[in-house]
């Protein structure tokens, strides 16, 4: 099947989120839609599932209109879709939640449920995404639940299949999996739109790649010949600078010091085990790892969030199970959380108030009880300058900003006043590629200022790009911290759970990592393992 | 699970959770490791794992979006514009109609040959809803007395339904405003006729101090229920306005409070001196009295509080998000505690303000449901506190005005009632609104949509 968008334009109140957009999806082809957050791919994508209605445009399937008014008559077009968040019912069988709506039943009206099962199980095999049908879908990884959701889709005959961002969910193992699953789709002549913000995955499966930006088709790019830096480069409309360039570090005296740290959650398991380290200030230390390692625990405890279990958590030489959070972030700790619609904004809150929102009853802002509102904003005014958050004014709900916007703004919180330590959690998920560059800019401004800085992250690529010494995190304990350099693989292979001794053999000899650290480091290779 | 905005960090838990069992399945985290000189099993176990901490943060994120209902109510209150609001109203008054059309005996006896001359039923229709509409205004604004008895009833709607906004914005729902009304109705009451003797300016000052304590302890009871052990403060605020009915209706007929002269349960009354005095001392006919100005004054310092000063700041953080709060350095517990004291202050001064200034003397279930009547008042504010002084006037004007109609026209005194009950109806399902109207979503929640777009 030929699918063809021509002049889709759909308005928001005050925002165009699709411009006479024009899109040709050919048979058999994976078609990239690549841009930024906000730069309305959702937008473009719900119309053609039949969720929005185009103003203007209209949709061509096979040279022939296409009118879309739900997405039942999406499907019918065979037009299938896996959205960002799924829609499965998590009590039904793989094979139920499969079927579901479109269920065969016998002459009294009975599920036929062997039936069901027989037939998933039979697509799955076909499709190369191997799954048990009768598996509960609460009991089921996310991996194996998106597969669920693809097979729906599959199972409703789907020629064309939307994957929006499919692979923000996934292990790197998982996505490769996916990716293959893809390559026969298109094998059998369907075909795929997908979706990502992740510049390496359209290079590797789309055979074509669109840019949209502002809600406009900027660009159509060949994955074979493009470069990730074009790409970046026409998604943000200005050149980007997908490395950071960085001085090496000139560490000073320890500012965060966790020795035998014991974090246990509510039932009492002990999620972080005998954690020992150091960050020194003017360093970045980053703990690498798979999320749920314990790293939220971990980091929960260290800035004042959570009580200790044992051993014991200082900086710059005060004790922080013994003061509150408040004590702690007003002694001077910049916290990034890792989620920051949970614990970073108040979404209703105004931009100007979310950025005194650890500062509420400090001066200047309060006076007495009293808030001074022209100071709140006044200093919004000069700090949205400074950190380039994009906002209408200081007074717009903070939820009504972009991702990439959002996070700066947090940034910006934490990182606009003095302080003497930084731990920013997963400082770029779901930023956009712009966002992401000046993140690390700040992170680096804020090192060489002699800040020390603890970044945890699970983006590898991130952690290699920032960090003067990488940590790994498995199953609440961790490795290193090593000096850097040291290979994207051995730390990949430690995040897995790898002894770091036999990783370091295979790729980097310990006594070479050492010579090369700093004397001060005390920290050698699984010492604290 | 996570309504409890005392403890944010829930969502983490149930995710940690799965820890022990995997723990307990592969070992000590250096086993795997020992046997990655076999190149098979430490990928396939890594990978497990992999996938077992990928579902563990999706189930943690999962659960930290499971918002609570208090929490939803409040974005889809404040979320919601004046429009719909007002268009509520507006319909909750035109569905009235027809009920005031079809109850009037004369529309009755017109349908019966409805289809050879429907223009009789129409008629007749529209003459009684009209004749009681005016006849509602007219009760509750036609002139000095009728405006005079409508802020007689207002004022204590205007006290109980800031009594339930205060904690709604904090994430909390005070059902409990009608036995904090009770408790401070009753202390006033007991202060009123205690003391013999004392000035005006001394007694009746005391009497609302007791009011206010009386009601704020009954309203900081369920809060620290709430913030120590994580009691849901609808159970127990319902319970406690059973308690607080049955004592006092067991009070009242106790020798302390019961009037000698009398065996019915009845108290003494409050003595002069305890008495709010008429607003509009030289028209004695009139009721209205200074307790009004005591509703207004707590509402302007509610407004300070919640709109001007840091403790509001905190409050509606963490009404709005306990986690990020939290993060913040706010401490939630506290807030939950000082939201209901202070709700619970502000409905026992509605309380006090009935006894001392209308009733002047306590009788079994006094409360007359006014502090329910604040839930409608303070949903129909949309939380807010203008908005809930306008709301409390307005169903001050329904009650008072309810009278009149009935008197005038006989329709039923309960049509008010429904007319209330039909608004909250229309306010609690704003999409109800917006479909009658054909309000697209798209045009009004802009910040809805607005999250919608790009991925």
């Amino acid at each position: 099947m030929q699918l063809e968008l021509r002049g889709i334009t759909k308005r928001f109140p005050g925002v165009v989120a699709n411009d006479a957009v024009d899109l040709k999806v050919e048979s058999g082809e994976v078609h990239g839609l690549l841009g930024e957050n906000g730069a309305g791919k959702s937008t473009l994508m719900n119309i053609l599932y039949g969720l929005y209605h185009a103003d203007e445009g209209e949709i061509l399937l096979d040279g022939e209109r296409l009118l879309l008014d739900d997405p039942g008559d999406a499907i019918d077009a065979g037009i299938g879709m896996v959205h960002q968040h799924f829609m499965l019912v998590p009590v039904f069988t793989v094979a139920e939640n499969i079927v579901l709506g479109v269920e065969q039943t016998d002459r009294l009206g009975r599920l036929d449920r062997a039936t069901a099962s027989r037939k998933v199980a039979e697509l799955a095999e076909r499709s190369g995404l191997p799954v048990d049908p009768d598996a509960v879908i609460e009991d089921l990884p996310v991996g194996i639940q998106q597969r669920v959701e693809i097979l729906k889709a599959l199972y409703r005959d789907a020629r064309l299949l939307i994957l929006d961002e499919p692979t923000a969910v996934l292990t790197p193992q998982e996505a490769d999996d996916l990716f293959e699953a893809i390559r026969g789709f298109t094998a059998e002549g369907r075909s795929v739109i997908f979706i990502s913000h992740k510049l390496r995955e359209h290079r590797e499966i789309a055979d074509r790649i669109s840019i949209l930006r502002r809600g406009r088709i900027v660009g159509t790019a060949d994955p074979r010949t493009a470069s990730e830096q074009e790409l970046a480069n026409l998604m943000v409309g200005r050149p980007v600078e997908l490395t950071v360039d960085r001085s090496p570090a000139a560490p000073k005296d320890p500012v965060l010091e966790v020795s035998g740290l014991e974090v246990a959650d509510a039932i009492g398991t002990t999620v972080v085990h005998g954690v020992d380290l150091e960050v020194r200030a003017g360093e970045i230390v980053a703990v690498a790892g798979v999320e749920g390692n314990g790293q939220t625990p971990l980091v929960r405890a260290v800035t004042g969030l959570q009580d200790i279990a044992g051993g014991s958590v200082t900086i710059a030489g005060r004790d922080v199970a013994s003061r509150t959070r408040k004590e702690v972030l007003r002694d001077g700790i910049g916290h990034v959380p890792e989620d920051r619609n949970r614990d970073g904004l108040v979404a209703e809150f105004s931009v100007a108030e979310n950025l005194i929102l650890n500062l509420w009853d400090a001066e200047p802002f309060a006076r007495r009880a009293s808030l001074q509102f022209d100071e709140i904003r006044e200093h919004a005014r000069s700090v949205v300058g400074s950190y380039d958050i994009r906002t209408p004014s200081v007074d717009t709900p903070a939820g009504s900003l972009s991702g990439g916007n959002q996070q700066k703004l947090v940034v910006a919180r934490e990182f606009d006043r003095p302080i003497d330590l930084l731990v920013a959690s997963q400082p770029t998920r779901g930023v956009d590629v712009g966002s992401i560059e000046y993140i690390h800019k700040q992170l680096l401004v804020k090192r060489d200022e002699g800040t020390a800085v603890l970044l945890v992250s699970s983006e590898l690529d991130e952690v290699l790009a920032l960090a003067d010494r990488i940590a790994v995190m498995f199953h609440g304990r961790i490795v290193g911290p090593f000096d850097t350099p040291i290979s994207k693989e051995a730390v990949g292979r430690m995040m897995a759970g790898a002894d770091p001794a036999d990783v370091l053999e295979d790729h980097q000899p310990p006594t070479q990592a050492n010579a090369e650290g700093p004397p001060a480091d005390g920290a050698t290779p699984g010492g604290a393992a | 699970m996570s309504d409890d905005p005392t403890r944010p960090g829930e969502g983490d838990e149930p995710a940690e959770g799965g820890e022990p069992a995997e723990g307990g399945a592969n070992g000590s985290p250096e086993q795997p490791a020992s046997v990655a000189t076999e190149p098979d099993d430490p990928d396939d176990d890594a990978r497990q794992e992999i996938e077992a901490a990928k579902e563990r943060a999706a189930a943690a994120s999962r659960l930290a979006q499971d918002a609570t209902f208090t929490q939803r109510l409040l974005a889809a209150l404040t979320g919601t514009s004046v429009i719909v609001t007002i268009l509520a109203i507006l319909s909750a008054l035109v569905i009235g109609a027809f009920i005031i059309a079809f109850s009037d005996e004369g529309v009755r006896g017109t349908l019966g040959y409805f289809f050879s001359r429907p223009t009789d039923a129409l008629t007749v229709g529209f003459d009684s809803v009209i004749a009681a509409y005016s006849a509602l205004v007219q009760g509750a604004l036609g002139g000095q007395s009728q405006i005079s008895e409508t802020f007689v009833s207002a004022t204590p709607l205007i006290m109980t339904g800031l009594a339930v906004a205060v904690p709604l914005r904090a994430g909390l729902f005070n059902i409990g405003a009608e036995g904090q009304f009770l408790a401070g109705g009753t202390v006033a009451g007991l202060l009123g006729f205690l003391f013999t003797g004392l000035p005006l300016i001394i007694h009746l000052p005391l009497a609302i101090a007791g009011g206010l304590v009386a009601g704020g302890l009954y309203g900081w009871l369920p809060g620290i229920l709430k913030a120590r052990t994580g009691a849901h403060e609808v159970i127990s605020t319902i319970m406690l306005n059973n308690i607080a009915l049955l004592v006092t209706g067991y009070l009242v007929s106790t020798t302390l409070f019961r009037r000698p002269d009398r065996s019915d349960p009845i108290s003494k009354s409050v003595e002069e001196s305890a008495r709010f005095p008429r607003l509009i001392w030289w028209e004695p006919s009139l009721r209205v009295n200074t307790s009004l100005v005591m509703a207004f004054v707590l509402a302007a310092l509610i407004f300070w509080l919640m709109e001007r000063s840091t403790h509001g700041f905190e409050l509606n953080a963490v009404g709005l998000n306990p986690a990020a709060a939290t993060s913040a350095g706010m401490n939630p517990a506290r807030v939950v505690v000082t939201a209901f004291t202070i709700g619970g202050a502000l409905s026992g001064a509605a309380g006090a303000a009935t006894i001392l200034g209308l009733q002047h003397r306590l009788t079994i279930g006094f409360s007359a449901g006014l502090g329910f009547d604040g839930i409608t008042v303070a949903l129909l504010g949309r939380g807010r506190i203008g908005g809930t002084v306008a709301a409390g006037i307005l169903i001050g004007i329904l009650k008072a005005g309810g009278r009149n109609m009935q008197a005038q026209t006989g329709t039923s005194l309960e049509l008010a009632l429904v007319i209330q009950a039909l608004i909250i109806v229309f306010i609690a399902a704003p999409g109800l609104v917006r479909a009658i109207f054909r309000i697209r979503v798209d045009d009004l929640a802009t910040g809805q949509v607005a999250k919608g777009w790009g991925s």
